[in-house]
């Protein structure tokens, strides 16, 4: 019976590697979510229908003449919210350790492709309700794609079949919620693994390594059951008490007001409300991506020596930096908001000079001049620098994303 | 029958081809790149699947609309047109334009406000004007229109031709004679 296990599980661990608060057990928890998301989906599917006619009936029936159809339903909802932020919280947790660098590096960038996945899946489960909330959330995200330069518009009309949503659009999400993107990431997440087992295991301060080894089983299976059955027992209880979302039948005639992208993307929706759109939807998040995806391929100059952090002073500029962000992200939205918005105040120049170049440079010169009066005293090596980059840019996004699910209500105006 | 040396090749410096490329090797090299050129098939037949229905979900029929003798709309009047997607608006000056209900920011339907005379889009506050120029960002564009066409004193309007533009200007409009 034991043997099981040891298929994905080495037969013995470095002790040191059982302590919660090694990795929290994050990673295991999101493959259980991605597992129960593919369980619940395979009984929704015996009951939706993937047409506009027929789709948000269908989502009546599952909830009204099936037994349990609210259930299971909402276990897929909330567990796809869980999943989406253990993901999120995951990737923190490999950054900090330093868990990306030398022989971690591709799995660093396959992780960073299920995420992308994990996002994807989301959105595209987003729209099968076919309600009010789905077809204006993803009207508007769709929109935000033909804002890309040169193949922002035709790439839409690729993925929506059309100028606006219908029937082919309802399809092909679909069969990518429910084939292609599974079928991806079931082969991703056992390829994450088993990387994670070639590489040693998880990441362990240097000072650790000097403990014993013990058995797997059942030291380890016995804490990974309690992880997963506290995970269940959660989300069970979210289920219970908290239905998924639905509105009225979508209605292409009637706008809802506020319409909101989903939650994951109400950061780059917030961003869409300061910056103009090239800005906002590309050339932030290009950069973005772009920097984590080359994270692991800068020159270090140690070794990573997996401690949270990496040192003392890596955690008190870490801390410091955080506050510099959420400080400026702040007061970002709130000057744009009531006092300069650049568009009005310069109308004779064209907006993606005075809402895009501009506000641009007023961010850099502000990191600029953090970096020079502040920063440049601590001495940080190089993975420290990248550490503080790395909490910037997190910490601007995680304020971006709470105004914009929290803190913008009728005509998106800011509701404090 | 070829001797095996010590490193187990079969190949000897005698049977060695010129160049330095054996059979073996020769018809390696043939079996992989009909391999990547079976890939490179497959792939485009998936791509081309893919794609060819798509582009067939849009509409390239005439879809005429007919929305009323010419004289049931006064000028300076908006009327809404919920099954077509569009507003007909008649401009002071008589002219006809077919404006559509999406905003030109990110696709939300816009609405008429009869009392301020002008269309407000509910998601970030856009508005235009009666022609369908912006008169409010975030919005940068004036509304898209359908061509309207005015047949025996009726007025019809092309809903599967959808126009953009920058701005609003008369050419865009029609006249009845």
């Amino acid at each position: 019976m034991r043997n099981i296990f040891l298929h994905l599980h080495p037969v013995s661990i470095n002790e040191s590697a059982l302590r919660f608060n090694r990795t929290f057990g994050l990673g295991g928890m999101a493959a259980l979510l991605i597992v129960i998301q593919i369980a619940t989906g395979i009984l929704l599917r015996f009951y939706y229908i993937p047409s506009p006619a027929a789709a948000y009936d269908s989502i009546l029936f599952i909830k009204n003449q099936v037994l349990f159809g609210q259930f299971v339903r909402n276990i897929h909802y909330w567990s796809g919210v869980f999943l989406l932020i253990i993901a999120f919280l995951h990737f923190l947790r490999v950054f900090f350790t330093g868990a990306y660098r030398d022989f971690r590096k591709i799995n660093w960038l396959f992780g960073l492709i299920l995420m992308v996945l994990i996002v994807f899946s989301n959105f595209t489960g987003y729209l099968l309700p076919w309600d009010q909330l789905a077809y204006w959330a993803i009207t508007v995200s769709s929109n935000i794609l033909s804002y890309l330069p040169l193949i922002g518009d035709s790439l839409r009309t690729t993925i929506v079949g059309g100028k606006e949503l219908n029937a082919g659009t309802l399809q092909t999400f679909f069969t990518f919620h429910t084939a292609l993107l599974p079928a991806f990431m079931i082969v991703l997440v056992l390829y994450h693994f088993w990387r994670v087992r070639k590489a040693g295991g998880i990441i362990l301060p240097e000072t650790r390594e000097k403990a014993g080894m013990v058995s797997v089983v059942p030291n380890l299976i016995f804490k990974e059951f309690i992880v997963a059955l506290s995970l269940i027992a959660l989300l069970l209880l979210f289920a219970a008490l908290f239905n998924a979302p639905l509105l009225d039948k979508a209605n292409p005639s009637y706008s809802m007001n506020p319409t909101k992208a989903p939650w994951y993307f109400a950061g780059v929706q917030e961003l869409l409300m300061h910056f103009h759109p090239l800005f906002a939807a590309f050339i932030i998040p290009l950069s973005v991506v772009v920097f984590l995806a080359w994270i692991p391929f800068l020159q270090f100059n140690e070794p990573p020596n997996g401690r949270w952090f990496i040192s003392e002073k890596g955690k008190h500029s870490a801390k410091v930096t955080l506050l510099f962000a959420v400080g400026v992200t702040l007061s970002g939205i709130l000057v744009n908001e009531y006092l300069f918005n650049f568009e009005l105040l310069l109308p004779g120049i064209p907006a993606l000079v005075s809402n895009g170049i501009l506000p641009m440079l007023i961010v850099i010169m502000l990191i600029a001049a953090y970096y020079a009066l502040y920063l440049k005293k601590f001495s940080l090596t190089k993975a420290e620098l990248v550490q503080v980059a790395f909490v910037f840019i997190v910490g601007s996004f995680i304020v971006l994303t709470i105004i914009g699910i929290f803190f913008r209500g009728r005509d998106m105006e800011l509701t404090l | 029958m070829r001797k095996t040396d010590q490193t187990g090749s079969t190949n000897t410096a005698r049977g060695a081809a010129p160049d330095g490329i054996t059979r073996r090797d020769f018809f390696g090299m043939v079996w992989k790149g009909l391999g990547i050129l079976a890939a490179i098939e497959v792939s485009g037949m998936m791509i081309a699947y893919f794609f060819s229905g798509k582009s067939n979900h849009i509409l390239k029929t005439k879809q005429l609309i007919e929305a009323g003798p010419v004289d049931s709309f006064t000028p300076g009047t908006v009327t809404a047109f919920m099954g077509g997607r569009f507003y007909l608006a008649r401009q002071k000056d008589g002219g006809f334009i077919a404006l559509s209900l999406r905003c030109t920011h990110l696709g939300c339907s816009i609405t008429w406000e009869e009392d301020k005379h002008r269309f407000i889009c509910p998601c970030h506050s856009s508005a235009f004007d009666m022609s369908g120029e912006v008169l409010n960002p975030p919005a940068a564009r004036a509304l898209n229109y359908y061509p309207v066409l005015i047949e025996n004193g009726l007025v019809k309007v092309d809903a599967g031709a959808l126009r953009e533009r920058k701005i609003s200007g008369k050419e865009q409009f029609t006249y009845a004679q």
